[in-house]
């Protein structure tokens, strides 16, 4: 029992450590977040009007649709990357951590092995909550309306959080096998990649049958899916099932590998 | 019963990367309340046995015991009775000096009221105070150095390592450190620290080891180390035993430490 203890203090001193770091360079987070606002207005007054008119009866109903249905359609997809892009940041936190004195200082204290990690993944989900609140924010500036009731919000809050710690938990171990921060920066590109080859941007069927099947099998789609079915009030039905389950394999391998990876970084 | 009870006891460590053996069968013991200075060039492996006795990694063979606790077997127990401070700086520079070192404080798992009082001794006790509440990012390279050995020490460790403490610094903040090893020891902790400077391991150690290509050529005081091979510093020691200078280049030791 006092192990646990121990974890969730040395955890929760990590996190401040952390925490002080976002709270001293806000230009970090102010930057993860600006890569999907950036998507989003791009999207929505480039492309919107196009896109828009090729979504199969768009969702505000009738054939076909216009910018407005476009933002609807990917404002669950902009909130995705959001969280992906938070994530990409923290295997570069974790890599600068690696690649310092430091972590080398906290492997020979009597700490738990988790607690430095625990540390930037709940910092991360700090960063995860007030990233989505912004960017969804402003999606409602622009115009988006969702239809979702209570359950809803606290559906797509439980999808958006449980990703946010799957994809965080990843770049935590891929930070600490890049080596280097600048290995550590690219490492998860295809987490900024994925979104578009999925149901985020347009409907899988409209792509080519091989690029359709990808599509529809990667983790992305049933996350982005049941975001959007959450949000508009829908039931999700299976995508929510195929959701969780990627995320909490993805999350149980990647725990256990950056933990053992933590254990020997540097060399031995 | 033992007359001098031992801080540190290591019987045939070796260890090797890939074909290359870094330590090949290393025997010392450091009695409690002493120096050691592990001495030799780079890439003589002594990075590599300090990373060994703070349980970084794991040697290939041989048995190595840090205050009583075997340290392949019993890491955590030996991880509560030392401070390592490395070769690389060990500091956050986001933080500010007392922000690092109550970083220590909690994860030594000190109550908050003593662990401000250990925070306030230690900042004095390193002349940090003025700087006690600017990021560290903005020390220079001696007050770093201070900085990392306040927060090796914030635990009260009875056993401490220091890779190269003094390297890369200029000569007055060396002084300094020396100044700050010796008052360590009226408190009665054990130090274990590598150096390639010969003038170091004169001034600050009891036993002096001499490391050369992975083995220890000679051990003793650093008289008994110029007795032997009848020169004035340890430098002509050096020569006379490996039949080389004790500065040479620094590739190999690049390889071993990162």
């Amino acid at each position: 029992m006092t192990t646990m203890t121990y974890t969730a203090r040395d955890s929760a001193t990590m996190l401040r450590r952390n925490l002080k770091h976002l709270i001293r360079y806000p230009s970090l987070t102010v930057t993860i977040i600006v890569m999907p606002v950036v998507f989003l207005l791009l999207f929505v007054y480039v492309f919107g009007g196009t896109m828009g008119a090729g979504l199969p009866g768009g969702p505000a109903g009738g054939g076909g649709g216009g910018r407005a249905d476009y933002l609807h359609y990917i404002t669950p997809t902009i909130l995705v990357m959001t969280v992906a892009s938070v994530a990409n940041s923290t295997a570069i936190l974790v890599a600068k951590d690696a690649t310092e004195g430091i972590i080398d200082r906290f492997r020979t204290m009597p700490i738990s092995r988790s607690a430095p990690l625990n540390g930037h993944v709940l910092a991360a989900l700090a960063q995860t909550v007030l990233g989505v609140l912004v960017v969804l924010a402003i999606a409602l500036a622009l115009g988006y309306r969702g239809g979702a009731s209570v359950a809803g919000w606290a559906g797509a809050a439980g999808m958006i959080v449980l990703m946010g710690w799957t994809v965080t938990w990843l770049c935590v171990a891929l930070g600490l096998a890049s080596g280097s921060v600048e290995a550590a920066s690219n490492a998860p590109m295809p987490l900024i990649l994925l979104p578009f080859l999925s149901s985020g941007f347009v409907p899988t069927d409209s792509m080519p049958r091989g690029l359709a099947w990808v599509a529809e099998h990667q983790p992305f789609t049933p996350i982005i899916d049941t975001l959007r079915a959450c949000l508009d009030g829908r039931d999700p039905g299976s995508d929510a099932w195929w959701a969780i389950g990627w995320c909490v394999v993805v999350t149980a391998v990647c725990f256990w590998w950056a933990v053992r990876l933590f254990g020997r970084v540097g060399k031995g | 019963m033992n007359l001098q009870p031992t801080a540190i006891e290591v019987m045939g460590i070796a260890k090797s990367y890939d074909d290359h053996q870094v330590l090949r069968g290393i025997d010392l013991t450091v009695p409690i309340g002493t120096v050691y200075a592990l001495l030799g060039p780079n890439g003589a492996g002594k990075t590599t046995m300090i990373r060994i006795l703070s349980t970084l990694i794991t040697a290939d063979d041989g048995q190595a015991r840090v205050a009583g606790f075997d340290v392949a077997t019993r890491p955590d127990d030996v991880r509560r009775s030392i401070g390592v401070t490395g070769q690389f700086s060990a500091i956050d520079e986001l933080l500010t000096g007392r922000e690092n070192l109550r970083l220590m404080a909690d994860l030594a798992h000190l109550p908050a009221r003593e662990a401000g009082a250990r925070v306030d001794e230690l900042l004095a006790r390193f002349d940090l105070t003025d700087a006690a509440d600017r990021r560290a990012a903005t020390y220079s390279g001696g007050m770093k150095r201070r900085l990392d050995l306040a927060m090796t020490l914030v635990s009260r460790p009875r056993v401490i390592f220091l890779d190269e403490p003094t390297s890369g610094l200029d000569p007055r903040s060396r002084r300094d450190l020396w100044q700050i090893v010796r008052e360590l020891l009226t408190d009665g902790v054990t130090i274990f620290l590598t150096t390639q400077y010969l003038e170091e391991a004169d001034h600050l150690a009891h036993t002096v080891g001499l490391l050369d290509g992975g083995r220890l050529v000679a051990t003793g005081t650093p008289a008994e180390l110029k007795a032997l091979a009848g020169g004035e510093t340890l430098d002509d020691v050096f020569l006379a035993l490996t039949g080389h200078a004790a500065t040479t280049d620094d590739r190999e030791e690049q390889e071993t430490t990162r």
